[in-house]
């Protein structure tokens, strides 16, 4: 039954109840792709016992109709979220062994729902990442590669193993999470979708913490209703998160029409950027006129302070993540090193001993920008800065429904050919992070190949709580895109 | 502004993080090349204008005034390096 994961979520679904399938066959057939595909270094940890226990349930509640909208799909989750009794690190050594005793909100409603468990996914340490080269269990090899050529490419990050996973063809849908594109940039990379709710649609209870005021979970899948379809199992209203939206959750897959008569798609003029290479502008160009095809009239906007979008997330986010990680002093969970004297000299060796060097800068830049006498200067600037950027997308939606940008300024690069250079590095999510700084929804659907056949995307921002318009939006480009192109099997 | 060896030997303090000469010495330059990065910042005109600490307006909730978990001390240690006696252990604090 190798076609089955080849097929989406939605098929998966009608199949399993319309009786052309087992859960189980689902199930074994995922089991077996995920043992075959260990070369991809995608997984942490295997948990095929997971997905055959959920798939028998699914199985066994067929007969008396009671099933849950996932019954018979089995996922994989990002190592971020907590899974009880099954090892959550987060991609850090500071982690390690770490077994949650409880479920985080979505992975707990995913599982509420009739899913299954797959395994783990791997991920930049602490979603601190643009290629999952700083995870502690090594890089993911992306299941994509340049025509001819077998040189090994990441998948993106930090959701790289929950990319490579769906574009593998060895998980149907994935958790992510994206705090500046984690979902997105990965997404553009492996010819697969993803979207990021607003923030406060998932509720952050269980999700390992990177930076809160900015980091939120989110689905990744083969297609547009996929995402749908999942998105409406991970949100919900949860008390424990006090960011947690208080609001009911809309039927974004039955709400799909890639119908955009009278909408408008705002283009905006700041990126275009140098630099950034002719064929994802052309492809921009495409996705201009595959939405005018679909209805939409396209309005030219201006977003003015774009360019500051990424240094000012470069202060917020590693502010946020300095004082989240101050958790990790080896007393409570994870890592402690032994053989120092005192107290502090435990928590300094553990700290590092467990941190990678990414998340060790990322501390020292947000310790120095949180330090007595900097803290104006850099932290509360990039927050009036944040608040500029909110300001721009707010105008600009007074003049548009939606909003279309190339997801990321490249398509995928080589394994080891930016880590010697953070700053090149973070300007791989220039296209994502301003609809992370605004809290808005934003998603990435695959658009075409570039010359070397690699996946592009293109990207959808919406405004606040408007996840629809982005799922419609996407749904318009996915019908006229016609992107079937998969990774040919190599692993 | 830019960072001195002394400086991020201090941050290095602040974060607990322990670092060997040589690792400061490398991070000297790496947190010069993106504190200088961020700076550009300053060019932005911000005057009036209210530093964002949450992107969705909401009210924040009081929860009702009740015990609503607990009795999970096993759960609690469970991940522990070293638990003793229903305790976090730790290297000893005071002589």
């Amino acid at each position: 039954m190798a076609e089955l994961t080849h097929l989406t979520i939605a098929e998966l679904r009608d199949g399993f109840r319309a009786g052309d399938f087992s859960a189980r066959e689902i199930a074994e057939c995922y089991n077996a792709a995920v043992a075959g595909a260990r070369a991809l270094n995608a997984y942490t940890v295997e948990t095929p016992d997971d997905a055959l226990a959920a798939a028998a349930a699914a199985d066994a509640g067929r007969g008396s109709g009671d099933l849950g909208p996932l019954a018979g799909i089995p996922l994989g989750i990002k190592d971020l979220f907590a899974t009880k009794g099954v090892a959550t690190t987060a991609g850090s050594k500071i982690l390690g062994g770490f077994k949650p005793p409880y479920d985080s909100f979505v992975s707990a409603n995913l599982r509420q729902a009739g899913a299954g468990m797959l395994g783990k996914l791997n991920m930049d340490e602490f979603a601190m990442g643009s290629s999952n080269e700083t995870s502690t269990y090594g890089p993911v090899i992306s299941p994509w590669r340049r025509a001819g050529s077998n040189v090994g490419l990441t998948p993106g990050g930090s959701s790289g193993g929950s990319a490579a996973a769906v574009a593998a063809g060895i998980a149907p849908g994935v958790t992510g999470t994206d705090t500046g594109g984690s979902i997105r940039q990965p997404a553009a990379f492996t010819g697969i979708c993803g979207i990021k709710p607003t923030y406060g649609r998932c509720s952050r209870w269980g999700i390992v913490s990177f930076a809160s005021s900015l980091d939120q979970a989110g689905p990744m899948a083969k297609t547009v209703r996929d995402c749908a379809i999942l998105l409406e199992v991970m949100a919900g209203f949860d008390p424990r998160d006090a960011t947690s939206l208080d609001l009911p959750v809309p039927k974004w897959e039955a709400g799909l029409s890639s119908n955009l008569s009278g909408k408008r798609v705002g283009i905006p003029k700041e990126y275009r950027i140098d630099g950034v290479p002719g064929e994802i502008n052309a492809l921009w160009d495409q996705g201009i006129a595959w939405l005018r095809d679909a209805g939409a009239e396209i309005v030219e906007i201006s977003l003015p302070h774009t360019r500051y979008a990424l240094p000012t997330y470069y202060i917020i986010a590693p502010a946020e993540a300095s004082s989240n990680l101050a958790r990790y002093d080896g007393v409570r969970y994870g890592l402690r090193e032994e053989g120092v004297k005192t107290l502090d000299d435990m928590y300094a060796a553990t700290r590092a001993a467990g941190f990678g060097p990414e998340v060790k800068r990322r501390i020292m830049i947000g310790t120095y920008v949180l330090s007595a006498g900097f803290y104006d200067a850099y932290f509360t600037k990039a927050q009036k800065v944040r608040a500029l950027i909110k300001r721009d997308f707010a105008q600009a939606f007074e003049r548009c429904d939606v909003i279309l940008t190339p997801t990321a300024p490249s398509a995928a690069f080589g394994i080891g050919e930016k880590m010697s250079d953070p700053l090149a590095m973070y300007l791989n999510d220039v296209f994502a992070v301003p609809a992370s700084l605004a809290g808005l929804p934003a998603m990435s659907v695959p658009g075409g190949l570039d010359s070397a056949g690699l996946p592009l995307g293109l990207h959808l921002i919406g405004p606040e709580l408007d996840e629809q318009i982005v799922l419609n939006a996407g749904l318009a480009i996915e019908e006229r895109a016609g992107f079937t192109a998969t990774a040919e099997k190599w692993w | 502004m830019s960072v001195s060896p002394e400086q991020v030997r201090h941050i290095a303090k602040l974060a607990r993080i322990a670092m060997s000469d040589a690792e400061l010495d490398k991070l000297v330059p790496e947190l010069n090349a993106i504190i200088g990065w961020v700076e550009q910042l300053g060019e932005v005109d911000t005057d009036g204008i209210e530093p964002l600490a949450t992107v969705v307006d909401q009210k924040l909730r009081l929860r009702a005034d009740v015990v609503d978990d607990g009795n999970i001390r096993d759960d609690v240690l469970a991940n522990a390096p070293d638990a003793q006696h229903g305790f976090f252990a730790v290297p000893k604090v005071i002589e």
